[in-house]
């Protein structure tokens, strides 16, 4: 499958509120051309929710309900038995949440969703900050970098959401990232047709976030994953499978690509550059990858 | 045919959800709510209740699932208590604000610290501006008939509006007591379907809830302010609807008891309004006239009606709920209904917070506190001095 082959039909409505350069629309585009029209989204508080464009309009042509921050999958549960009780069961019901949704405030309904076996699809877009409240860190912030509240840099490393979302043990979940639309397409397509929870996760750069070029962002995200600082895999039904660059990397068939070529571009690690190179923080960085590799080999190959 | 169920506050509870038929419930367990969930949960089990119960990992998910459901189309119900609401407090402004009628038992208990299982209004009361309608029951009959009611009242086109029924821990909620409960035909001919102007639907794809500036989210205030006033008088019909087709009547928004040429009128709320009518009683043997005003609904808030009151009798209050560093909710409540009346005398006393019973005898007491002219303003009950 290549990008031309997608479906030419839009969901995501031009003249949105997002910011140029934007990850989340790039997946949301990707999102609506996999599921289709027959899909009802649940949108907590996130970007999302200034990008859908002002009461009474709106930026998406798909049924979407906002929801308190924490909410997105207890909401979602609610939903998908309404349609259910209806005998609606044929709409794709999915919950679409940032990293600060999923990873710290919204963890507690997402695994309560995955445990009572909801037949939904859990979205997060991870830009690895609270970027709609201005840049602040999240349990998905890594180590090392600035946001408004780790001015000097976070000094704890990020939560792994991929195997906390195993533990649940449910049918599909994967890692995606916006610079793959194809791999991130299979993947949805893969996920809207199997019954119960659903995971995906999608990597999203963040210009403003991250501090750099709008024109950057597709880049960043392939050297998220060139870096192996983020891994594309699917699980299904407890399998674990790597894909693409990632699937080499796991193997040993390429060399992943020091962190530095990463991170040296993104001004949230400036500080690590200047005015002196702080090779001790670096090396962590590139450690902690090291590690979650060796921990990737041991359980997945 | 009606038949006579002898059950606790919340199996009754249970049994009226169930016959208003939610497709969707989901819940969290709280004591003393989890009677009313295990009683949905049994029903379920035998087939009884057909639609979807949501064992959900908290109150705050609970409401938020009952919203989304809500959102579909679907008719949905939950109960909690105490900390349970407060958890839900986020999820009941949103419930109002996006013009779900989501249906709740909440079962009046005290908020801790120190942990406390009893009766106290102090959890609902604070989720006063939540934009609920709340009702508060004084037996299980009414319990029962205010849970159908209140469906027929959150769902008409002209409310969309989540409503609270209240009930005092324990009091009610785990003391049996006869109910007449009517046969399914006939709530089913009460209770018409939900018919909601707008929901999810795939095929009219309508984004919910999203930014909206001052202007316009000024005027969705005053829509919803708008349906409160509308509820005062629909809560008026549907009682009336209730009394022919049951024969049974609790009062609408207040219920009325021995007022007429009562010099003395109390307004209580709950359990404590159902001990009222006791004392009433026992004054009135006395030759004291006294009348008791039993507020069914706090909100909307009956202030018209307590207004009119205050023009031939003085008033008497008590709260079981405390709003610190000012004083009973009710009773200011009642004070600020009474702004067009300059003479109006009103005395307001708090009692039976933590769950401390309070008996008919102590209502009589308060009441002849004030007849001697012995009352202040505003008393704690048992604690300075009455």
């Amino acid at each position: 499958m290549a990008i031309k082959d997608l479906p030419i039909e839009e969901c995501y409505i031009p003249g949105s509120a997002a910011c140029p350069g934007c990850p989340a629309t790039m997946a949301l585009r990707i999102v609506y051309k996999a599921l289709g029209k027959n899909t009802v989204k649940i949108v907590p508080a996130c970007c999302t929710a200034v990008i859908e464009s002002l009461h009474p309009y709106t930026s998406f042509d798909i049924p979407t309900m906002n929801i308190a921050f924490e909410a997105a999958a207890a909401g979602a549960s609610g939903v998908e038995a309404g349609f259910r009780m209806q005998g609606k069961t044929d709409i794709t019901v999915v919950a679409w949440a940032g990293d600060g949704g999923t990873y710290d405030i919204g963890i507690q309904a997402l695994s309560g969703a995955l445990e009572r076996n909801t037949n939904f699809i859990y979205i997060c877009y991870n830009n690895e900050i609270y970027s709609n409240t201005g840049i602040q860190r999240s349990g998905a912030t890594p180590y090392g970098a600035w946001t408004t509240t780790t001015v000097s840099g976070k000094t704890e490393f990020r939560k792994e959401m991929g195997e906390i979302i195993q533990a649940h043990h449910i049918p599909y979940a994967a890692q995606a990232c916006i610079a793959y639309p194809e791999d991130l397409f299979k993947k949805l397509q893969k996920a809207k047709i199997i019954h119960g929870p659903r995971y995906i996760e999608i990597m999203a750069p963040c210009p403003p976030g991250w501090r750099f070029p709008m024109e950057k962002t597709v880049e960043m995200g392939t050297m998220a994953v060139e870096t192996g600082a983020w891994a594309l895999y699917e699980v299904e039904n407890d399998k674990v499978t790597f894909n693409g660059r990632s699937k080499l990397i796991m193997e040993g068939k390429v060399e992943r690509k020091p962190i530095e070529d990463w991170i040296k571009y993104q001004g949230r690690f400036r500080h690590l550059f200047k005015p002196k190179k702080d090779i001790k923080r670096i090396k962590a960085i590139e450690d902690h990858i090291d590690q979650m590799w060796e921990r990737y080999r041991k359980c997945y190959l | 045919m009606t038949e006579v169920m002898i059950d606790t506050g919340n199996y009754i509870a249970a049994k009226a959800a169930v016959m208003c038929k939610p497709d969707v419930v989901a819940a969290y367990p709280i004591t003393p709510q989890t009677t009313l969930v295990e009683g949905i949960a049994k029903y379920l089990a035998t087939g009884e209740y057909k639609g979807e119960y949501i064992c959900v990992e908290s109150e705050h998910s609970a409401m938020a699932a009952c919203i989304g459901a809500s959102a579909t189309g679907v008719r949905t119900f939950t109960g909690t208590s105490s900390h349970g609401l407060l958890l839900m407090h986020e999820m009941l402004h949103w419930a109002a604000l996006a013009r779900l009628p989501v249906i709740m038992c909440n079962i009046n208990r005290v908020v801790g610290p120190g942990w406390n299982i009893w009766a106290d209004e102090n959890d609902s009361i604070s989720q006063r501006d939540t934009g609920w309608i709340q009702f508060y029951c004084s037996s299980n009959q009414e319990i029962f008939d205010t849970i159908i009611q209140s469906f027929k009242l959150g769902e008409h086109e002209k409310i969309s509006l989540p409503v609270m029924i209240s009930y005092n821990a324990f009091i009610l909620s785990h003391t049996s007591m006869p109910v007449f409960v009517p046969n399914q035909k006939d709530v089913d001919a009460f209770l018409p379907n939900r018919a909601p102007k707008w929901k999810l639907d795939p095929d009219n794809p309508i984004t919910f809830g999203n930014i909206i500036l001052p202007a316009e989210y000024e005027k969705v205030r005053l829509d919803m302010q708008k349906s409160h006033e509308y509820a005062k008088k629909l809560i008026l019909e549907i009682s009336k609807e209730w009394k022919q087709r049951f024969g049974r009547y609790h009062g609408d928004l207040l219920e009325f008891y021995k007022c007429d040429g009562a010099d003395y009128i109390l307004l209580s709320m709950g359990a404590i309004g159902a001990e009222s009518k006791a004392a009433i009683d026992n004054l009135r043997k006395e030759g004291l006239k006294f009348g008791l005003a039993r507020v069914r609904c706090f909100r909307p808030f009956p202030k018209e009606e307590i207004l009119k009151l205050s023009k031939k009798a003085d008033l008497i209050v008590i709260d079981r709920n405390i709003s610190p560093g000012m004083e009973g909710a009710l009773f200011t409540e009642v004070k600020a209904s009474l702004y067009d009346n300059t003479d109006a005398k009103v005395c307001g006393f708090i009692a039976g917070l933590g769950g401390k019973d309070v008996p008919f005898g102590d209502i009589e007491k308060m009441c002849k506190k004030v007849i001697n002219g012995k009352a202040r303003h505003i008393e704690w009950f048992g604690l300075e001095g009455v």
